[in-house]
């Protein structure tokens, strides 16, 4: 069994989807976790009763990380309470899908703001602490397969999550003399808000695609999540997909 | 400890070099410090004598001695 005792985790962008599901698994192997959501207070303040309920320990933070001054709050906010951070999953994210002929230039941004711009910010808020600590780290992030991949509609997503995987990947090699891993999951067809609009039409062609035959639900993300925060000693700057085998 | 000695003190811990083989005069290359090696002394450093040190300023550093008179000039 994979164990976090006296490690302290920040998932960004936890209130729901695949953050829930990350806090839910990191604080059952015995880390404490910080909650950060940017609008949805309710679901955090929910999912912290949860897992305080579950004898975990656990922070919720408010900041939208698309803004670098809020990332260094979340940070300070999270040292404040814990003293350290061991482990950063940079999951905050959000899709404005379209196609590039009808994408306003607002929709472009935004997406970049918050999955790689923001990806950027609290990495970059957490690595002066998490040098000084001097016992290494690991540092998660959320891509997707439409970053490997490509995806119609998703010009502005795909180009985030890609840039998330080279960020990834230069980060890797920047810091892994200290010890510290960094790694991307690329999670295809999850069970989210963020997948429920898509029509039927879609998801029936989307499925007959998927040799597991199934979407993927935010809990198949987080034990990978989970693995690369607790074991994965010898691995980074590695980009690992959890689509069923969409892509191979 | 006089400046000198800190700034040698904390290029030891931070380095893993001993401290007996620092001189003024020592430069980074010597001692194998590599940009994020000189990184972190900055972070160090900043903290021990509670001032900044701006990127231009770090690029200028080369020797022991360079940085014993920038905190000099500083405090």
């Amino acid at each position: 069994m994979l164990k976090l005792d006296n490690k302290v985790a920040l998932v960004t962008g936890s209130s729901r989807g695949i953050g829930r599901a990350t806090v839910l698994a990191l604080s059952r192997a015995g880390a404490a976790v910080v909650i950060n959501y940017a609008r949805n207070r309710e679901a955090a303040e929910q999912l912290l009763a949860e897992v305080e309920g579950a004898g975990g320990q656990g922070l919720v933070v408010q900041a939208d990380v698309s803004v670098y001054e809020e990332s260094e709050k979340l940070v300070r906010a999270s040292l404040e309470h814990f003293n350290r951070i061991d482990i950063l999953v940079n999951n905050a994210g959000v899709n404005r899908d379209n196609l590039l002929i009808r994408m306003k230039p607002e929709e472009w941004h935004e997406v970049i703001d918050v999955n790689l711009t923001g990806t950027f910010n609290t990495t970059r808020a957490v690595m002066r602490p998490m040098l000084k600590q001097k016992s290494g780290g690991r540092i998660v992030n959320v891509a997707s397969v439409a970053g490997i991949y490509g995806n119609s509609g998703q010009v502005n997503y795909a180009a985030a999550k890609g840039g998330v995987i080279a960020f990834t990947r230069s980060l890797a090699k920047e810091i892994g003399s200290r010890g510290i891993t960094v790694n991307a999951v690329a999670p295809g067809f999850i069970e989210t808000e963020m997948t429920a609009v898509l029509s039927d039409g879609l998801k029936e062609q989307a499925l007959q695609n998927i040799p597991l035959a199934r979407f993927g639900k935010p809990e198949d993300v987080a034990e990978l999540i989970l693995f690369l925060a607790a074991a994965g000693h010898y691995i980074t700057g590695q980009v690992i997909a959890v689509d069923g085998g969409l892509v191979m | 400890m006089n400046v000198e000695e800190k700034v040698k003190a904390i290029v030891s811990e931070q380095l893993e070099v001993a401290v007996d083989s620092l001189t003024i005069e020592t430069t980074f290359e010597e001692i194998d410090a590599d940009s994020l090696d000189i990184v972190e002394l900055v972070m160090a450093l900043e903290e021990e004598f509670d001032l900044e040190i701006s990127d231009q300023e770090i690029e200028e550093i080369k020797t022991i001695g360079d940085i014993v008179s920038f905190i000099e000039s500083k405090v």
